[in-house]
């Protein structure tokens, strides 16, 4: 994709043109095509409401090379042993038969902003009216000196779930008496802002288990966190001892790792370690960059619609998309998602397209039965995705308050799952 | 606690309560007669014991009551219901008494308290004067528990007689099953499928009024109008279970 595709930058508002006459179709046949390229919390919701809203009137593929999607929401848990593997995955097999789905199975590797097709890795051609791309995160190359994607065996990230995660789960279980596990905390924007937290809250229940005497060190680049005094209160209540975070003041933004030697660096003082989980800086997933919606790093989309400021046929979910105040969060890509495909088949059937409103709650485990939680709303403005209002847990709550969080958030886990494969 | 700025006020007559600020709006309303109210109170007795003694009955006895969290003594079975409105932080205050007693399930949708409901605020505030008699230090109010009026959670009959668009109801309920299913399971989360369009309202606007008290429900029940309600009840009551 060459620089020349760039031809609607600027954004007009075209959304509301396109709600009284559906498009001229482009590829002659009568019904129009939504291609979604993820099937992750944003494209499986996205698929799903299109075909089951649109009730046959859209032509829906999706593209996701996984058969099965492992959530990274509560992978968490799993390495807490509050949830096993199998919990976490989740197949496309409703999606196909429930809805209508067309669900293929290979990677995107191109997008014809032109001709609007995309290009499959198998070869093929797909060709769509409207293009969701929902690809979440890759890493920053050269953002943690001393780690590149080869030494993820060694240092796993764990920050796509699956493999990496069962893999840092067995290294903490190998992890010698007394031993060190380490974390590299990524800089701001990423995935799930309390994610890293809560993988260290977890991390330490396990450890308190059966690892007792063992330590923590946590090399962080940001000054302040997500919910940083509910789980430095957690810490200390639960872990006294165990957990030592190094924020930018003593060198956590000065990190060189080694993972053939399996040691960290933090301002020059160097720590022998027995696992280092390297969570590096985030930029969307590549696809944005190929199909040329990303400004380097996110994609810029409006608020409305999640349709990207470079392309009016092309819309951006998820962790992928920049669009303002929300979180990146599977909450925030599944709330955006809906508002998304309501839009599309606005403007490609002609059905009623009501205004855009977004909400989010992300829930964390601190220790077993003490779960908090942070939410917000949020509504559409020219400029970005605006939050309206906000809560979050307190400190010093009773146990039955915290104990109801957990609960609630597996409810939760339940209901959006099924909200986004069916 | 009910969020909202509460003021405090008393007279030398008695029991004079609250302004209670929820928005721009303040009232101050007499919390009311304690001798009617104790009259009032044959309503409960049977099911209910209050003073020197009292023991748990088909409910639980309500001595003590103002300032204790919902569902929280000992040795009575509380409903699921009550149970989990306790945990989202319900305790006992004027206001939350006067939404539970003019119609439980305002509150506490499930509860087994089996009680149609006093619609008349003026005895509300009666009967919770006799009720207040049997908390601590009932005459030295400052320093007790501080209690508020009842801010007019009374729904106005316009807003049950809405008739809501269950296509509107259908596009803004892809905001709720993130959370809720629409299979009316509860794997942690409450159901709101098949509800009686008139309990779903009045739970929703109780949320809305931040007389129940979960944040998630707070945030989301706060930025919905009367008519998106009404076209939420629509919608989720007509799905099956
Ligand atoms: C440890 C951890 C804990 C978390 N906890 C929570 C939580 O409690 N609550 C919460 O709401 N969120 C949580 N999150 C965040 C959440 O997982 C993400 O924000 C969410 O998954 C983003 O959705 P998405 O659709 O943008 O991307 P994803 O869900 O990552 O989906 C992207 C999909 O696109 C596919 N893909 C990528 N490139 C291509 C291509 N070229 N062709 C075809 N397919 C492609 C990938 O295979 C993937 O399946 C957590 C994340 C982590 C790491
Ligand atoms: C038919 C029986 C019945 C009647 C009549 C009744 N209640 Fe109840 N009440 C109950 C039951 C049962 C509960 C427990 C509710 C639950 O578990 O959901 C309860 C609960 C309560 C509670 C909550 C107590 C706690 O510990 O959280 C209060 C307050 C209360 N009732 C007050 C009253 C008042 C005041 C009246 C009279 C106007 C009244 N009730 C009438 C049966 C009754
Ligand atoms: C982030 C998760 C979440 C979302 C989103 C959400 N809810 Fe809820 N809802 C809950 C939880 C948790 C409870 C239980 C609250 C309590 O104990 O008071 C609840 C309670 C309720 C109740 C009362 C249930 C009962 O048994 O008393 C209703 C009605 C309700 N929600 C409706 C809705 C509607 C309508 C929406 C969408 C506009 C919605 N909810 C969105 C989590 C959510």
């Amino acid at each position: 994709m060459g620089l020349d595709r760039r031809v609607f930058m600027g954004g007009a508002a075209v959304a509301a043109s396109s709600l009284a006459m559906p498009y001229g179709f482009a590829k002659g046949n009568g019904t129009p095509k939504v291609v979604v390229i993820g099937g992750g919390a944003g494209g499986a919701t996205a698929a799903r409401y299109l075909a089951k809203d649109s009730k046959g009137a859209l032509d829906v593929t999706l593209i996701e090379p996984s058969r099965s999607y492992y959530t990274c929401f509560f992978s968490n848990l799993y390495l807490g042993g509050f949830k096993n593997l199998d919990d976490l995955a989740h197949s496309y097999g409703t999606l196909a038969s429930g809805y209508g789905v067309n669900v293929v199975h290979d990677w995107a590797v191109g997008v014809d902003r032109d001709k609007k097709y995309v290009r499959l890795a198998g070869g093929a051609r797909v060709p769509y009216d409207k293009l969701i791309l929902s690809p979440g995160i890759d890493f920053v190359e050269g953002s943690v000196a001393g780690w590149d994607i080869l030494a993820q065996n060694k240092m796993p990230h764990a920050y796509k779930a699956g493999s990496q995660t069962e893999l840092l789960k067995a290294q903490v279980m190998a992890m010698p008496a007394g031993g060190v596990f380490a974390m590299v905390a990524p800089p701001n924007p990423f995935r799930c802002p309390p994610g890293p937290y809560e993988r260290i809250s977890m991390v330490a229940y396990l450890l308190k288990t059966h690892n007792p005497t063992a330590k923590i060190l946590v090399a962080d680049p940001k000054p302040k966190f997500s919910k940083m005094a509910l789980f430095q209160e957690g810490w200390g209540t639960h872990y006294d001892g165990m957990i030592d975070w190094i924020g930018p003041d003593f060198g956590g933004d000065n990190v060189v790792v080694n993972p053939d030697e399996m040691t960290l660096s933090i301002d020059g003082e160097v720590t022998k370690v027995d696992v280092c989980n390297v969570i590096p800086a985030m930029k969307a997933g590549r696809i944005a960059e190929v199909a040329d919606v990303s400004d380097g790093r996110w994609a810029p989309v409006h608020a409305r619609d999640m349709s990207s400021k470079a392309d009016k046929d092309i819309h951006v979910l998820g962790d992928a998309a920049l669009q303002g105040d929300m979180p990146k969060s599977g909450f925030a890509a599944n709330s955006q998602a809906k508002v998304c495909a309501n839009a599309i088949r606005g403007a490609l059937t002609g059905s009623k397209i009501f205004p855009a409103k977004f909400s989010n709650t992300c829930w964390s485990l601190i220790d077993d039965d003490d779960g908090v939680k942070v939410g917000a709303s949020y509504k559409a403005t020219d400029e970005k995705i605006a939050k309206v209002s906000g809560f979050i847990s307190k400190t010093g709550e009773d146990a039955a308050t915290r104990a109801n969080n957990y609960k609630e958030s597996e409810g939760w886990y339940a209901g959006i799952t099924k909200d986004m494969f069916g | 606690m009910v969020s909202g700025l509460r003021l405090f006020l008393m007279t030398a007559t008695g029991i004079w309560f609250g302004l209670f600020l929820l928005g721009q709006a303040a009232f101050a309303v007499d919390l009311g007669d304690k001798e009617k109210g104790r009259k009032l109170f044959k309503l409960c007795k049977h099911c209910h014991q209050i003073g020197q003694g009292a023991k748990n009955r088909i409910g639980p006895h309500l001595n003590l009551l103002f300032g204790r969290k919902a569902a929280s003594i000992d040795g009575f079975r509380y409903s699921k219901g009550i149970k989990r409105a306790a945990a989202g932080g319900l305790e006992w205050h004027a206001d939350t008494l006067s939404a539970y007693l003019e119609n439980p399930k305002n509150l506490v949708s499930g509860t087994r308290m089996n009680f149609v409901g006093m619609k008349d605020l003026d005895q509300r505030m009666d009967l919770i004067a006799y009720l207040r008699l049997f908390s601590d230090n009932p005459a030295d109010i400052p320093e007790a528990d501080p209690t508020v009026s009842d801010a007019g959670h009374d729904l106005d009959p316009a807003i049950l007689a809405l008739k809501g668009d269950p296509d509107y109801g259908d596009y803004l309920s892809g905001e709720c099953t993130a959370c809720h299913q629409t299979s009316g399971q509860d794997d942690g989360v409450p159901s709101i499928v098949a509800w009686p369009e008139d309990d779903f309202v009045r739970a929703m606007h109780a949320y809305k009024k931040q007389v129940r008290q979960h944040p998630v429900m707070q945030m989301i029940a706060g930025r919905l109008s009367d008519d998106e309600i009404a076209s939420l009840a629509a919608f989720f009551a007509n799905i099956k279970e």
